[in-house]
């Protein structure tokens, strides 16, 4: 295999994707290991290395003793290519062992364009594609990730479900695993017992029935599941498992850097924002427990770039002083430290003229809507003052480039609030004409829309999406609107924003329509230069499916969601409430503030939230 | 200015050029084998491979320059602590001062292993001793550009052919290193163009060492 793999490489763009042996990776005697774990990423090794949630599992997993965890990505088309010719079959990075050989095929899904991919590892490992087709122990096939909140699509595929943060849980399906294949179980035995531990989901043990109209009448479970499977949370992040030695890839990735997780969950209540109620409750980590991380980060990888993330990192409590002890720490060993996801209000401002110090220059705002109106609609509070006034400040302080991002087709959105986002553009400019201190670099604004998607456990998941015609109508209305050359504007496509929509709402049935669009050549899809719309489309029709049916189409009220049978822990007469007074333009204060009630306190030991 | 000697082989042929710097600025931190830094805006440790070795090419002679900063870690203590840290297939050889200009290198000795999955077709190596003593060897270089002739036949200092066993060619050459380069694979090049029925299966080249104009090893 490897003599075959040494002549493939040569042929392929970026050979280094295929090959491990990084510092850091975790080498086992296979003598020592009695369960082997094919993780994989459904997309390539620069995206799939950048991902937290990836490394954090792989260290949980390679931390068990007997338990080997090896890598697996998505190949480029290139490499898929010279595979398949030379029938080299899907392998894994550490080992170079076939996908095939190992007990569990594992995948982590953070996007909805990655499942065509993930029907084509296994493919391309030579595994079945469906779960029934697959016999026995070994192979078994599991997923987790955000995605898998609603996994109904892929539940044909899939043997089991793993729902919520993976630290403890993947620890018990292992050790489950391990006592099945010591005592030789049947497949259907280990899927009732591993169906008992707290937060996996068994998708053969529901079956859906539909109405004549084609929505859902009921889900049914057999005797032995539970009714509903409850996410998985870590109660304390400072105790939990963080991976602080971890793989340093020898090739550049797309988050080349140390990052550290401030906070899990968002105290803020965006209503579009599927993260922001899925990581809840909110728990932190203390400053002291992040420094040491950090620093134990940063000594064990050589990285001279540390980022801090969480949904709102402006909305850590203790950011002042952690943030001022890690500048201390950075500055005089030349390490850039960079604080995504700040909030425009006084806090951050004074933050961001620090953080100038330890070499940043980026300033970015996600204001997500034009008007005042709709951004109280969508609960993004956020003002127009606060945006100016910190532009202001920083182009006072010699910023001269800015990023925007905004969404088009947001519920109850019209054209004066598509309008208002090249207005809001035209302030921005101003401020930096009356009070820019490098006005000869001159001003950027990167301007960027994106398609609003409905998800599952958002106030927004009954929506229907505007029709893809109607979105570039508001695109071009939006691009007549903007006319001077400071703006780069670039909006993201209908098509794929629409498929997203269908997947992320989707049932069982479009299994089917997911076979048959990879079978035609599916794959890659959130790659411009692999997506073919017209694919999908076939592929719709030929299983006699409508888009439109699950991504333009209002869903009731009362309506059975393809993803009934899974709790976030959040009430759905919470989520209905914020859907009305959304369309009121009523916005609710952040938990901080106020207790919205929404449900997630349930997680928390003794019922009380940490926001 | 001091110079790392390093090999690059199995695995980390893979790794690009700029790659390997990275992993070296970082395999210093980890190390904590302070180096200097360059100046400006944004400044970062400064390390420079000179000879770019082409991705898939092994090496046993690769030079990195840099400026350790800390004179009481010892060139031999270097050498170990960044060998604990550095990816499979990158280990460091030798840690030294040196003042000589990198443009002094001239010649490398490389190693081309031609492999026939079906045997060496018979007369091969007579055939391929005298493609190498033609009095000119004009190949097709592609770059951005388009395609130009070039004539490899002055770069090639000498040749060795030896058949190294029942399906694999062994060649040894010495080659112009820079001004101009050949790149070793050329010779392969040169087979495809005049010596069709023998092109190779496949090729593994690996650099063997680098010399001055004089002929005596660079370092």
């Amino acid at each position: 295999m490897t003599e075959q793999l040494q002549r493939i490489l040569p042929t392929v763009q970026k050979p280094a994707r295929y090959v491990g042996g990084e510092y850091g990776q975790v080498i086992k005697s296979k003598q020592e290991v009695d369960v082997r774990v094919a993780f994989c990423f459904p997309d390539t090794y620069e995206i799939g290395m950048s991902n937290i949630g990836m490394r954090i599992l792989y260290g949980v997993m390679n931390d068990m003793p007997g338990v080997w965890c090896e890598r697996v990505f998505t190949p480029w088309g290139d490499m898929e290519a010279q595979m398949r010719r030379h029938a080299l079959p899907l392998y894994a990075l550490e080992s170079k062992d076939p996908v095939k050989e190992f007990d569990l095929i594992a995948f982590t899904v953070g996007y909805e364009m990655s499942y065509t991919n993930i029907l084509n590892m296994l493919n391309l490992a030579g595994v079945p594609l469906r779960a029934k087709d697959r016999k026995g122990l070994k192979n078994l096939v599991f997923a987790g990730g955000a995605c898998m909140y609603n996994p109904e699509p892929l539940a044909d595929f899939l043997d089991f479900v793993s729902l919520g943060e993976g630290e403890e849980i993947t620890k018990e399906i292992l050790q489950l695993y391990r006592k099945a294949k010591l005592e030789d179980w049947e497949k259907e035995e280990f899927l009732r017992a591993v169906a008992q531990i707290p937060g996996v989901y068994v998708p053969s043990f529901y079956e859906p029935v539909y109405q004549e109209d084609g929505t859902l009448q009921a889900i049914v479970p057999n005797p032995s599941a539970p009714k509903t499977v409850l996410k998985r949370i870590v109660k304390d992040l400072d105790s939990a498992y963080y991976p602080t030695d971890t793989l340093v890839p020898s090739m550049e990735i797309v988050h080349d850097r140390t990052n550290v997780e401030v906070f899990r969950g968002c105290i803020r209540g965006c209503r579009f924002c599927q993260a922001g109620f899925c990581y809840r409750p909110v728990r932190a980590k203390s400053a002291q427990v992040l420094y040491h991380q950090a620093v134990a980060s940063l000594e064990s990888s050589g990285n001279d770039e540390i980022t801090l993330s969480s949904l709102s990192t402006s909305d850590y409590k203790e950011l002042d002083v952690f943030a001022d002890k890690m500048l201390d720490y950075c500055i005089p060993r030349k390490i850039k430290l960079s604080l995504p996801s700040l909030r425009a209000d006084n806090f951050s401002r004074e933050l961001m003229l620090k953080l100038r110090k330890s070499g940043r220059s980026s300033l970015t705002f996600a204001p997500e809507a034009g008007t005042q109106r709709l951004r109280d609609a969508i609960n993004k509070n956020v003002t127009e003052e606060e945006i100016l006034t910190t532009c202001r400040i920083a182009f006072s302080g010699g910023w001269n480039a800015v990023k925007l991002y905004f969404m088009l087709g947001l519920p109850t959105e019209t054209d004066e609030d598509v309008l208002g986002i090249a207005e809001l553009v035209w302030k921005i400019i101003k401020e930096w004409k009356a009070y820019g201190s490098e006005k000869k670099r001159g001003l950027s604004i990167n301007l960027s829309t994106a398609f609003f998607v409905p998800k599952p456990f958002t106030p927004f998941q009954w929506e229907a999406q505007i029709t893809p015609e109607e979105y570039m109508r508001r695109v071009h209305l939006l691009q007549s609107a903007i006319k001077t050359k400071m703006v780069d504007y670039r909006y993201h496509g209908p098509e794929l924003s629409r498929l997203e929509a269908v997947l992320a709402r989707g049932d069982r049935r479009l299994g089917a329509v997911l076979e048959e669009a990879v079978k035609n050549g599916a794959r890659l899809d959130s790659w411009e230069e692999y997506f073919r719309n017209d694919i999908w489309m076939e592929a719709f029709a030929s299983c006699g499916l409508d888009p439109n049916f699950y991504a333009c189409r209002e869903f009731g009220k009362e309506e059975v969601f393809p993803w009934q049978t899974i709790s976030i822990g959040l009430r759905r007469e919470f989520f209905w409430h914020e859907r009305e007074k959304a369309y009121q333009s009523l916005t609710t204060s952040d938990c901080r503030t106020q207790c919205a009630g929404c449900g997630a306190n349930s997680l928390c030991p003794g019922g009380v939230c940490d926001a | 200015m001091h110079r790392l000697l390093f090999s690059k082989t199995a695995d980390a042929i893979w790794t690009s050029h700029l790659d390997v710097m990275r992993i070296f600025q970082r395999a210093f931190l980890r190390a904590h084998i302070p180096i200097a830094h360059t100046q400006g805006y944004s400044p970062h440790p400064f390390v420079s491979v000179i000879l770019p070795l082409s991705v898939g090419t092994a090496s046993q002679c690769e030079i990195l320059e840099c400026t350790l900063e800390d004179k009481e870690i010892s060139f031999q203590e270097t050498q170990e602590r960044l060998n604990q840290v550095l990816p499979e297939g990158i280990q460091v050889k030798e840690v030294y001062e040196s003042s000589r200009k990198a443009k002094e290198l001239t010649y490398l000795q490389a190693r081309l292993e031609l492999c026939y999955d079906s045997g060496i077709p018979s007369g091969a190596s007579e055939m391929l001793n005298s493609l190498y003593s033609r009095e000119t060897l004009e190949i097709t270089k592609k770059s951005k550009k388009g395609e130009t002739l070039l004539d490899i036949r002055p770069m090639i200092q000498s040749v060795q052919v030896q058949d190294h066993s029942p399906t694999q060619i062994w060649l040894d050459t010495v080659v112009c290193a820079q001004n101009p380069s050949c790149n070793p694979l050329f010779l392969v090049t040169a087979i495809q163009t005049y010596l069709s029925q023998l092109a190779p299966d496949f090729v593994r080249c690996s650099r063997e060492e680098v010399f001055d104009k004089e002929g005596r090893v660079f370092r």
